[in-house]
């Protein structure tokens, strides 16, 4: 969703999308492409699975174009789903995956919803399934069924070396996700998507209004046109006292 | 019963991000006047305990232990929820960042409690319920809501609060905890720590200049390292920036990149997607410069030129360097 504008339904209750468009995630989209870039490296294969309203299926088709071979779709009816339920309904989608073809080396996740800000979904599915996880990723180096994992905090790096199988949320930034080739887009036009419909639950947190945040600011002050505006910035800068 | 916090601090005391958690937690304490207690790992300097008292926490409770001395996200969470039931807290509060995240993200796991992120004010309504107001799309949405669990596991939207003591500071008293741990609580952890070099970085620079789409070029950029440097502060970029390859995802503003608060941020081609102005909430002063004086982030700039940077960042460069 791109915009200075959200639109809320009269009801209070969501965003009106009906002028929008959807895309994968900036996080997640970085979490395809380093699943597909590790699996380019030791060979392997990527599943992506998405849990969402029936539009969510154009995601997963991104995501083929990019080198995922097997997409899930958890579809849903558009109610929004708490972080418990979505955590419960992955788990209960990849246990049924594992029964027949071992544990998933690597489960990634996008470190957090650009929405709700949860952080915890990865987590959860993480403590679920027993296995250990590292969040807020920028870099992961593979060795010896081992992962070492880069995260930063306060002006440094910080480093988590952890067995696998193992859970990872991810951050933008731990590489630059690819523009899908076009043999890529037309191979993922026809891709075979698996369907499930995992049941809806209410979760803890209930809703009871959207709202865009009050008080909206003034339009700026023009300070002039072009390098005639020089002059009257270097004042503004002066009084803001970052001048050399 | 009480409100338990998390408290993150270093030798500058305790951390800005736990001081606006403390405002927001004690709130909500004050709402069903219930006390306000924390928990350390590891044990808070002299400065950090008057912050303690400051912003009205009766109790510390620090966890001193060999095994914690490198972070382990799942012990700390351990530690919050074996104290939050022997101490019967209504509520455990957490800092927004990505340890405060992290650690109430485990909480709710290993409880099978709810954890909301991203809340900006909570007020008891009665023992099981709390009424919350909470950030969505950075900011730029918000929602109210109920929650209805007992205890309720909040972290706090950095942007959504602001750090004020309490209205008198409390006799703190100084309690050690020590938690049941197990190997698995400290099978994730921290195993090496590198400080990065020194220089301004992006989220405590005083100035950013930032640059988008409209600079045109990697090499376009050269004239906002000028300024930059000029100013004492660092350049800053948009997501498209950093899509293009011009510039790396490390100065790249915004939800998804670096949360700034500088002084002045003085953007340039940049039209200001929700999610770019989500990463600059905090800056004091905003200057922009656009071509389009339509542009969303006109709405969000304090001042603005019209025109194109590239020729006005190079004379304005010339005119500070003239004075």
């Amino acid at each position: 969703m791109v915009g200075a504008r959200i639109v809320i339904t009269p009801d209070g209750q969501d965003i009106d999308t009906r002028h929008l468009g959807f895309t994968i995630s900036p996080h997640e989209e970085c979490a395809v492409e380093e699943a597909v870039r590790i699996v380019e490296h030791h060979g392997g294969t990527v599943s992506v699975l998405t849990l969402g309203p029936p539009e969510a299926a154009e995601q997963l088709r991104d995501a083929a174009a990019t080198g995922a071979s097997r997409l899930l779709h958890l579809k849903t009816d558009g109610r929004e789903w708490d972080p418990i339920a979505t955590a419960n309904a992955i788990v209960a989608s990849i246990r049924d995956h594992e029964r027949d073809d071992g544990p998933y080396d690597l489960i990634f996740f996008g470190n957090e919803a650009p929405d709700t800000g949860d952080y915890q979904v990865g987590i959860r599915v993480a403590h679920l399934l027993s296995r250990p996880c590292v969040s807020g990723v920028r870099n992961l180096e593979l060795s010896d069924g081992r992962a070492r994992a880069r995260r930063e905090f306060r002006g440094g790096d910080e480093f988590f070396d952890i067995e696998l199988p193992a859970v990872l949320s991810v951050k933008e930034g731990i590489n630059l996700p690819r523009y899908p080739s076009l043999p890529g887009r037309m191979r993922a036009k026809k891709a075979a998507i698996e369907e499930g419909e995992p049941t809806w639950r209410a979760g803890a947190t209930h809703k009871e209004l959207l709202r865009v945040p009050s008080a909206p600011r003034e339009r700026a002050e023009i300070l002039g046109t072009g390098v005639a505006a020089v002059p009257a910035l270097v004042d503004l800068l002066d009084t803001f006292g970052v001048l050399p | 019963m009480s409100v338990l916090c998390l408290v993150e601090h270093d030798e500058s005391g305790v951390t800005d991000a736990t001081l606006r958690a403390l405002s927001f937690a004690r709130r909500l304490a004050e709402s069903s006047d219930e006390t306000l207690s924390a928990l350390s790992v590891g044990s808070p300097n002299d400065l950090a305990l008057r912050s303690l008292a400051e912003y009205g926490v009766s109790e510390l409770h620090p966890v001193v232990l060999s095994a914690l001395e490198t972070y382990a996200p799942v012990a700390w969470a351990t530690s919050l929820l074996e104290l939050a039931t022997s101490s019967r807290s209504t509520a455990i509060v957490a800092a927004g960042t990505d340890r405060g995240n992290e650690v109430m993200a485990y909480a709710g796991a290993l409880s099978g409690l709810a954890m909301v992120a991203n809340c900006f004010e909570a007020s008891r309504v009665d023992e099981l319920t709390v009424r919350l107001s909470r950030q969505r799309w950075a900011g730029s949405l918000i929602e109210e809501a109920r929650l209805e669990a007992a205890p309720a596991l909040l972290t706090v939207a950095f942007d959504g609060v602001s750090a004020q003591p309490a209205s008198e500071p409390t006799a703190l008293s100084v309690h050690p905890f020590a938690p049941t741990l197990s190997d698995s609580d400290l099978l994730v952890a921290v195993s090496q720590f590198l400080p990065r070099d020194a220089g301004v970085s992006l989220a405590d620079a005083r100035v950013v200049v930032g640059g988008g789409r409209g600079v045109g070029s990697a090499e376009g950029f050269a004239a906002l390292e000028e300024l930059a440097e000029l100013l004492g502060g660092t350049v800053g970029v948009s997501r498209a920036v950093t899509s293009l390859g011009w510039r790396s995802h490390s100065q790249q503003v915004g939800q998804t990149g670096t949360r700034i608060s500088p002084d002045l941020y003085l953007v340039s081609g940049i039209s200001g997607a929700t999610q770019h102005l989500a990463g600059c909430q905090s800056a004091k002063h905003v200057v922009a410069i656009n071509t389009d004086p339509d542009a969303p982030i006109m709405m969000r700039a304090d001042y603005a030129v019209i025109g194109d940077l590239n020729e006005i960042i190079p004379a304005l460069v010339a005119a500070i360097r003239a004075r």
